[in-house]
């Protein structure tokens, strides 16, 4: 019967799309991270991929920045293939594509209103006056132009991830990439980010890709979500329909279930036997 | 056994794949030093923290290396009454040999370790990777300065060493054993030569200045990024820079005193 389905990759051609991806194969040493996955990310809107930690969620926004080559398929950014770009093409691109990473990856050695104006002083050529003005335009936009002679140390890591998100605008991007922007963050700090996120994306008209695991920050300001699990979509909608899904192992990651289709326990030898065995002294 | 020769081979292709990594990474530092020359300012940032940091411990070292060496020379050439050549003797060592080695090693351990740590923890909290992603080629941005700051640094220390030195022995020659003063800066002038003393010593330091340097920024640029990895690479940094300095030293000595 499958010999009659279309193929993912003909039946999915969205031409609304900025990035889509194409039978991606991906594996680091033995194991396959992804294994022939296509998505589409639509321009304007906030897409999300989910899925447990190790899924390779962080290792997709490196690919579609270049960073990683694939084994097999194409990205094609903004109808660029990144990985066909020589260097210089590439370096253009990845300047209308902004960063968050997860650690905020402040550069240390400076302060706040330096780490801002980092971007604009490498690829413009404005004057200083302009370049203050910015700054404080997108430390402004975060809430935080109070902190400008902060360095990055003193600042609170939800502080840094803003101020990192307001040095991924300083360039007027056409897209940003969060990497789990709601990791480890206080409740408050995650609704600063939550409304952030949703509010640049409009405000600013652009395209933004979230990998999370959490899920509720994620599905409640994302258009469309993507769940991976070992190296495949096993889920993809909106985050009514992904709510309402009827798999079982959605349910289990959506709700948080400690056992389901994912076991509590990672395989192992069979417990009685393995209590018999005779421990080992260091 | 065959256990053991895996191993062996193992860490025979690790040791090389490593060497290929290295020299990839010097030719990439070495065409990304062309972008340092319109920004002097990321020039003279790093010559502070690489040069001028380390000033005080090759000053310090420098004195008492000069001290210990007139102390000895003394001992040695009064039993031949020929200490009026303790100036000689001096100058001679440190220009050709300790003021070059002397302070590689020091600057290994000073300069070098601290850039392993600084590259290494750059690598470890993503601000590489997150300057690759901000289109700024780290190499360039980060790489290249430190490592022309590293080159010309290294002389310069290594010429303040010798001269500290030399003004050591001096303090102790005719301050404390009364050597003739006139004597130790004569023979000194007679018979220091311009182009086979202080020129292979400079051209000694500046290889020692390029090598150190480059183990220096390869083994953070290559460091796991983790504390441990920063630590190993770090420890790295300065035993591998030491045994590079002293076999090169050799080699170097021998190329160029080898014929008189």
């Amino acid at each position: 019967m499958d010999y009659f389905l279309p193929r993912m990759d003909t039946f999915v051609s969205n031409q609304n799309s900025l990035v889509s991806v194409r039978n991606l194969s991906f594996s680091r040493g033995p194991k396959v991270i992804f294994d022939n996955v296509s998505l589409d990310f639509e321009r304007g809107k906030i897409t999300a991929i989910m899925g447990p930690s190790g899924t390779g969620k962080t290792t997709l926004l490196k690919l579609i920045g270049g960073q990683l080559p694939p084994a097999q398929g194409t990205i094609v950014v903004d109808g660029e293939n990144v990985h066909q770009l020589p260097r210089k093409q590439l370096f253009q691109l990845r300047k209308r594509i902004g960063m968050l990473f997860q650690s905020g990856a402040l550069l240390t050695d400076m302060n706040v209103y330096d780490n801002v104006a980092f971007p604009l002083r490498e690829h413009t050529r404005l004057p200083e006056t302009m370049i203050r003005s910015l700054v404080l335009m997108k430390l402004q936009a975060v809430g935080l132009r109070g902190v400008k002679d902060f360095m990055p140390n003193e600042l609170s890591g939800g502080m840094a991830r803003r101020v990192a998100l307001a040095r991924a605008i300083a360039l007027d991007p056409m897209m940003i990439l969060y990497d789990e922007p709601f990791t480890g963050q206080d409740p408050i700090s995650m609704g600063v980010l939550v409304h952030l996120i949703k509010s640049l994306n409009s405000a600013l008209g652009l395209t933004s890709i979230i990998v999370s695991h959490d899920v509720h920050e994620t599905s409640a300001i994302a258009d469309y979500i993507y769940v991976l699990a070992d190296g495949k979509i096993i889920g993809q909608g909106t985050p009514e329909a992904i709510r309402q899904s009827s798999s079982a192992w959605i349910q289990q990651f959506m709700n948080g279930t400690a056992d389901g289709p994912v076991h509590f326990h990672y395989p192992a030898k069979d417990y009685f036997d393995d209590l018999l065995l005779s421990g080992k002294r260091y | 056994m065959i256990e053991q020769l895996q191993l062996l081979g193992n860490q025979t292709r690790g040791s090389f794949a490593k060497l290929g990594r290295g020299t990839r990474f010097l030719l990439q530092t070495l065409s990304g030093i062309g972008s340092v020359i319109p920004r002097p300012r990321l020039l003279l940032n790093q010559l502070y923290s690489v040069g001028v940091l380390s000033f005080l411990i090759i000053t310090i070292s420098g004195l008492f290396v000069g001290m210990v060496l007139s102390l000895q020379g003394y001992y040695t050439l009064s039993d031949f009454g020929a200490e009026a050549s303790l100036g000689l003797m001096v100058a001679t060592s440190l220009v050709r040999e300790l003021g070059p080695v002397v302070s590689a090693l020091l600057f290994a351990g000073r300069a070098g370790s601290a850039l392993t740590a600084e590259i290494g923890l750059m690598k470890a909290t993503e601000q590489l990777s997150g300057m690759e992603m901000m289109a700024v080629d780290p190499i360039q941005r980060i790489i290249a300065p430190r490592f022309l700051a590293g080159l010309i640094a290294m002389p310069l220390l290594a010429g303040l060493f010798s001269a500290i030195g030399i003004l050591g022995g001096q303090l102790v020659g005719s301050g404390l054993l009364g050597v003739d003063d006139g004597a130790y800066w004569a023979q000194m002038q007679a018979k220091i030569d311009f182009q086979d003393d202080i020129v292979n010593g400079i051209i000694k330091s500046i290889t020692f200045g390029f090598v150190t340097t480059w183990i220096a920024l390869f083994e953070g640029y290559d460091a796991t990024p983790t504390a441990e990895g920063v630590s190993r690479a770090t420890t790295r940094t300065v035993v591998n820079s030491a045994f590079s300095v002293l076999g090169l030293d050799f080699i170097l000595t021998a190329l160029m005193f080898g014929d008189d």
